[in-house]
């Protein structure tokens, strides 16, 4: 399956934390453009898996690529290429929204003029031109989230992962959401998202079913609701999960 | 470099927007150099004497004057119960007991030697031997004195005697609050600054925008530099005005240059505060921060030489003392402050905590880890 287009490569990755094994040997492939699902319960090692990918968390074995780089040794290489939104979302609330643009700018070497331009446009785009001067603590949730992902990909990274991006809101401000990550899979960039919305999942080009640190299931979400003969999701998911007891 | 500057832009606007931090830079230096400089004191002021006088004599009557005159003591009664003086000094009433025994006068007149007995509290040993020798001194000018009259002076036979005048350099009155004032302003940059970088750090973990830095390219050597430098400055500046309250406040006098204090408050100040960066990068939490910080300051400040002399502790503990940046800085501040030392008098100080200062830092830098 690996091709030219292969932006992430993982083969049999496994991070242990003493003797619990929080991801057993993950073997997967992402390819350019992508929107790729990893879904679970909590506890299944979504969130192992992606800091990981992300060079926050050293694997304990296996072999992992991204963007071309290796996972291993050239971490701090992968960082300039990638961007990364947590589920806490970790915007700086005692900032303004311009100063948080300002300082993610800053960190990745954008120079002032070509920042000036982008805060623009991303104002704009957001809606969020007449909140620029307020903090992000008085921001609504779902600007935060806005806000946030707008940043993890400032620099145009080749991939943006995201840690259950879309937590604590609701299923419209959540369907806003993902024109931001449909945009951002159109121009190019490779979304790599967690999540345990069986909603979220259907939005995926396609996803990857982890439980209990295994892959137990990787197909197009269509693909998957014929395999398991469901007409959502969430069916795919539960009647996997029974097959799994 | 740039990175640098973005993140301490960010630092500055997050300090100045908080505004409990104003309290902190501002109101602990008043609080600490007027109250702990003028209750922190080892000396020794009117101590309670209890007399008790069995003979009821000239003799005794001029001894137990000549202590009153003395700016030390102050007699809290006079009596001959003997039983009494006991209990005052058993609860605390006494600090020293003063025994003249029956027939004083005449033992000393007749066969020119009298015993006196002196006996002084001595749970807070350094005050007891300060109010031992005071005493003493007040007998052995009576004795001179009582000599002197009795024999007479002949002017062709004037009695040997062999008398030191003393003269105290740098700080001729002995007045005790300069020389706590600067050690005081050792404990008020230290704190501030080691405390307040310590728990920034650490709250960027706790409330998890640590992680996102973790994922850019942010270097470890910026990281840690940005987190310094914002509270170094608010200690150099806590430091100028912890300066200007000794001056209006106690008169102190200052001999030396602003700019070698300042120097070498600066290097110091890139030890502790490299130490409490370190502290934090190992801990998650704001309470292990505190906890751990607090322990190498009471360390620190007990071994620093602020109460107590270095020289009279042990030497193995004199030598560990080379461990601790406050030993040097206690030095640094009184020699220049009082004494006017300047750079190359304490140039063995300087490396030692520049020294300190490059190890804490680089420490920090390297037990930092953006991958966990």
């Amino acid at each position: 399956m690996e091709n030219e287009n292969t932006v992430i490569r993982v083969r049999d990755l496994v991070k242990k934390f003493g003797q619990f094994v929080a991801d057993d040997h993950l073997s997967f492939d992402v390819y350019k453009g992508e929107i790729f699902g990893f879904l679970g319960a909590n506890g299944a090692g979504k969130t192992t898996a992606i800091r990981m990918l992300c060079g926050l968390l050293e694997p304990t074995s296996g072999e992992l690529t991204v963007a071309g780089l290796d996972g291993f040794k050239q971490r701090e290489a992968i960082k300039r290429r990638i961007g990364y939104m947590s589920q806490k979302f970790s915007l700086y609330e005692d900032l303004t929204v311009n100063e948080n643009i300002r300082l993610f700018a800053g960190i990745y070497g954008i120079p002032t003029h070509i920042r000036k331009e982008k805060t623009e446009e991303l104002l704009e785009k957001l809606e969020l031109g007449s909140a620029r001067k307020k903090l992000v603590r008085d921001l609504p949730l779902g600007w935060k989230q806005k806000l946030a992902f707008s940043l993890a990909i400032i620099h145009d990274p080749s991939i943006v992962f995201l840690d259950e991006p879309s937590g604590g809101v609701d299923p419209v401000t959540r369907r806003r959401f993902w024109d931001l990550i449909y945009e951002a899979a159109h121009e190019g960039i490779t979304v790599f998202v967690t999540t345990h919305y069986m909603d979220e999942a259907e939005y995926c080009h396609r996803v990857a079913i982890m439980s209990a640190g295994k892959i137990v299931a990787l197909d197009t979400p269509k693909a998957l609701k014929k395999e398991w003969d469901a007409t959502s999701m969430d069916g795919v998911f539960l009647k996997l999960a029974r097959s799994n007891e | 470099m740039k990175i640098l500057r973005y993140l301490l832009q960010k630092e500055f606007i997050q300090i100045l927007r908080n505004k409990s931090m104003w309290p902190i830079i501002f109101l602990m230096p008043i609080i600490q150099m007027v109250i702990l400089v003028n209750a922190a004191t080892l000396e020794l002021k009117k101590s309670d004497v209890y007399v008790v006088d069995q003979d009821m004599s000239d003799a005794s009557r001029q001894l137990v004057d000549k202590l009153k005159g003395n700016p030390f003591f102050q007699i809290t009664s006079i009596t001959d119960n003997d039983h009494l003086a006991d209990q005052q000094l058993l609860n605390g009433k006494a600090g020293v007991v003063l025994d003249i025994p029956e027939n004083f006068e005449k033992h000393l007149k007749r066969n020119n030697q009298a015993s006196l007995q002196l006996r002084v509290d001595a749970i807070n040993g350094l005050a007891a031997e300060l109010t031992w020798s005071y005493m003493n001194s007040v007998i052995v000018d009576y004795n001179n004195q009582i000599r002197a009259s009795w024999m007479g002076v002949s002017k062709f036979d004037p009695p040997q005697k062999i008398e030191v005048s003393q003269r105290y350099w740098y700080n001729p009155s002995l007045i005790y609050s300069f020389f706590m004032a600067p050690g005081v302003l050792v404990i008020l940059v230290t704190l501030v600054g080691m405390f307040l970088a310590a728990v920034n750090l650490v709250r960027e973990k706790e409330i998890g925008t640590m992680e996102q830095l973790n994922v850019t390219p942010i270097k470890k050597y910026q990281f840690i530099a940005a987190k310094m430098i914002p509270f170094l400055a608010i200690a150099l500046l806590d430091l100028s005005f912890g300066l200007l309250i000794a001056k209006m406040v106690f008169n102190m006098p200052f001999e030396g240059s602003l700019l070698v204090l300042y120097g070498f408050t600066t290097v110091f100040l890139l030890g502790v505060l490299g130490l409490g960066l370190l502290i934090s990068v190992v801990s998650e939490t704001q309470q292990q921060v505190f906890f751990v910080s607090y322990f190498f300051l009471l360390v620190f400040i007990l071994m620093s030489g602020l109460f107590t002399p270095v020289e009279s502790m042990p030497t193995w503990a004199q030598w560990l003392d080379h461990l601790n940046p406050m030993y040097y800085m206690m030095k640094v501040i009184r020699n220049v402050v009082l004494k006017g030392s300047g750079f190359f008098d304490l140039k063995y100080e300087f490396l030692s905590m520049l020294g300190y200062g490059v190890a804490m830092f680089s420490l920090a830098v390297m037990r930092y880890r953006k991958t966990a």
